[in-house]
């Protein structure tokens, strides 16, 4: 599976995080599809043929954990990544519980989100 | 109504200062020790104060009684002494005539019989109307004397009789006179004169058995002495004792005599003739039983008094420490309680400051990822090695920021209690990240003398965080710019652990070493909440661990922890935590 074809949804409501991030990972060979909060993640997923995603926890109206039980009922095999700004591992691990592949904290380090990617859609 | 609330304020103001200094305790104690003792010693005074007066009282009784009995019945025998004598002149003068009684022999014949038989005569005369001795018969020479001015010779021939005081007279010696009127046939009025000697009265006296220490005589109604008396003169000296004027009757009082003695005086007053018969006993006799029984009822109230002093002061001992120890319990419990209350709020702010943060810094991160990615992939250009390097340290200045957020919000997630495998190294290196600046810039040593392969203690991270940020900030005001902190840990035997944080510091006088774990103690004054050592030894001996200071003013402090392996924190005390 070649990288080009990899499709990633970056959510979050800071949009100049995920259009920048996007801009990088489309350096990088990806796909990236931005939505600005879960309700428009999951058009894209219902819309888009999406490899994988990327939810940020803390959002306004539907949070990232909602977003990912709503995610893991319309597309159980997609693999998604969650990224918390807080320090706390507990919603993180909750989240792991109800099927998110991994978690990483913001700031991120863009190689570290790569190689995630990489495994998760390996593993898929 | 109103009564009960007032004496309901009492009782509050009393025992409810809510003061928590130690004074506060001294007070309580001194006030529940007074409230007891008045409580508990009035009644019983008040009690032996009334049994002293009654028994007094009533021994009063027991004794006076038989003392006016006795006084009587002396009396009485006086009386009957003397009216014996009377009787026995009057039988006379009515027996034999004038003319007989004129005889000098039949006299001393009846002299004699007089003597032989009754006792206590001492002479026998018979007076004619004109007041001359006509004949005698006794141990003196007075046969033609002459009588007629003399009080005696008038009384008699005026009532019949007479008893006189006892007197000297001619015979110089203490006796008196028994005279008995009679007529002749012819109708010339005689007397019939006896001296009775006063001997047969101290014979009368001594009968009443006495002790050595009381006194009894006869006072004639001027208080003259008509007997000896021990103590208040002989016979005819005037008596130094204030006897009641005109006496009759009995009775009994209190006085002083003139040697200071406190006396009872018993007396009573003869029908018959002019006398009065005086008993004397001190208070020391006639009180000796009352002061046994007042030794007693001292001894038995001094001994209660004293048992019950003690016991109260037992009693309150025990009270006043089990209050203390409740109210340290819970002033430490509440102490920790707000610390924790504070220290979770402050917690949450910086969770939350961290998590605001982090959002525009994951922003700036990835602006700056992205011009770095933009630069890698673009042809060379004159500033690129230039942008390159902006660029790099943009992204150098987003880690450091990023970690000091994680660190942060780290700190905020360990106040909730998690007892964990902990290398206690690494707690230190944590907290060390907090102070490093502060050492470099105030040139403080820290000497690190972490132990290798130190075993895992099962403990709470951030608690203990919070024991080493206490007193390592601790060491730092106490420690001048340029001092020494040295922080050891090594192993002990059970597989504990033990970390040592020294300094060279300004050290904690020998005054308050022993207050510093106390809560709210604190010697910085405005600065300090005097918290911080005692919620340190509230968590080590939470863990199960202890805590000890060694310090000299002036040369520094060096607190030891020693921490046990497991510490034994049952469920209850966990879920405080």
């Amino acid at each position: 599976m070649s990288s080009n074809t990899i499709t990633v949804l970056l959510v979050d409501d800071e949009d100049e995080f995920t259009s920048t991030l996007g801009e990088r990972l489309e350096i990088r060979g990806y796909t990236a599809v931005t939505a600005s909060d879960g309700e428009a993640g999951i058009q894209c997923i219902i819309n888009r043929d999406i490899d994988i995603a990327v939810l940020d926890l803390m959002m306004p109206g539907m949070n990232g954990l909602e977003t990912l039980k709503q995610i893991k009922n319309i597309k159980p095999t997609l693999p998604v990544i969650l990224l918390t700004g807080h320090g706390s591992t507990k919603e993180g691990m909750e989240g792991m519980r109800l099927g998110a592949l991994d978690y990483l904290m913001k700031p991120l380090d863009i190689n570290e989100l790569i190689k995630r990617i990489t495994q998760a859609v390996q593993h898929k | 109504m109103f009564k009960t609330r007032f004496f309901k304020q009492i009782i509050d103001k009393l025992f409810n200062t809510v003061i928590t200094s130690p004074e506060h305790y001294s007070r309580l104690r001194r006030n529940i020790i007074i409230t007891m003792l008045i409580i508990t010693i009035l009644p019983l005074t008040s009690m032996i104060i009334i049994n002293h007066f009654q028994y007094r009282a009533h021994l009063r009784n027991e004794i006076t009684n038989p003392l006016i009995t006795l006084a009587n019945k002396t009396r009485h025998s006086f009386e009957l002494f003397l009216k014996e004598r009377l009787s026995t002149v009057r039988f006379i003068a009515a027996a034999y005539t004038y003319d007989d009684l004129k005889d000098d022999q039949n006299i001393s014949r009846i002299l004699s019989f007089l003597k032989m038989e009754l006792g206590g005569f001492v002479d026998l005369g018979v007076i004619n109307y004109q007041g001359d001795l006509v004949s005698y018969a006794g141990p003196y020479s007075l046969l033609g004397k002459n009588y007629s001015d003399q009080s005696s010779f008038q009384e008699t021939q005026l009532k019949g009789q007479f008893i006189s005081n006892v007197f000297m007279g001619h015979r110089r010696y203490p006796h008196l006179i028994i005279a008995v009127q009679h007529l002749t046939d012819s109708g010339q009025s005689w007397i019939l004169r006896a001296t009775i000697d006063t001997d047969q009265f101290d014979g009368l006296i001594r009968s009443m058995g006495l002790d050595p220490l009381s006194d009894a005589f006869l006072v004639d109604s001027a208080g003259v002495l008509q007997t000896h008396s021990k103590y208040y003169g002989q016979v005819l000296e005037t008596c130094p004792l204030k006897l009641p004027t005109g006496m009759y009757g009995s009775d009994i009082f209190e006085t002083k005599d003139q040697l200071g003695r406190d006396i009872l005086i018993a007396y009573t007053a003869f029908t018959s003739s002019n006398y009065v018969l005086v008993i004397v006993k001190p208070q020391s006799v006639v009180l000796k039983s009352w002061y046994a029984l007042k030794t007693e009822l001292l001894i038995v109230f001094a001994i209660s008094v004293i048992i019950i002093v003690f016991a109260i002061i037992r009693i309150t001992d025990t009270l006043i420490k089990r209050i203390r120890v409740s109210d340290e319990k819970r002033e430490t419990a509440l102490t920790e309680l707000q610390h924790n209350q504070k220290l979770s709020s402050i917690g949450r702010l910086a969770a939350g400051v961290a998590h605001e943060i982090n959002n525009p810094l994951a922003i700036i991160n990835e602006k700056a990822g992205l011009m770095n990615d933009i630069l890698e992939f673009s042809d060379d250009f004159k500033s690129k090695a230039k942008f390159l390097e902006l660029t790099e340290s943009v992204i150098t200045s987003v880690d450091r920021c990023r970690k000091i957020t994680h660190r942060l919000l780290g700190f905020a997630k360990r106040i909730d209690i998690q007892i964990e495998p902990i290398n206690i190294n690494s707690v230190i290196t944590e907290v060390m990240g907090f102070l490093e600046r502060e050492a470099v810039y105030r040139k403080i040593d820290l000497r690190l003398r972490l132990g290798d392969n130190l075993h895992l203690i099962s403990s709470d991270r951030g608690q203990l965080q919070q024991v080493c940020l206490n007193l390592l900030t601790n060491a730092f005001a106490a420690v001048q710019d340029g001092g020494i902190i040295t922080v050891k840990t090594e192993n002990r035997q059970n597989n504990g652990i033990q970390l040592t944080i020294s300094d060279n510091g300004c050290g904690i006088p020998a005054s308050i070493i022993k207050h510093i774990f106390d809560p709210f103690f604190s010697t910085k004054k405005e600065k300090g909440t005097g918290l911080g050592l005692s919620i340190t030894y509230g968590i080590i001996k939470k863990l199960s661990g202890t805590i000890t200071v060694q310090s000299k003013e002036g040369e520094g402090a060096v607190f030891t922890i020693v921490l046990p392996q497991e510490p034994q924190i049952n469920k209850e005390e966990q879920n405080e935590l």
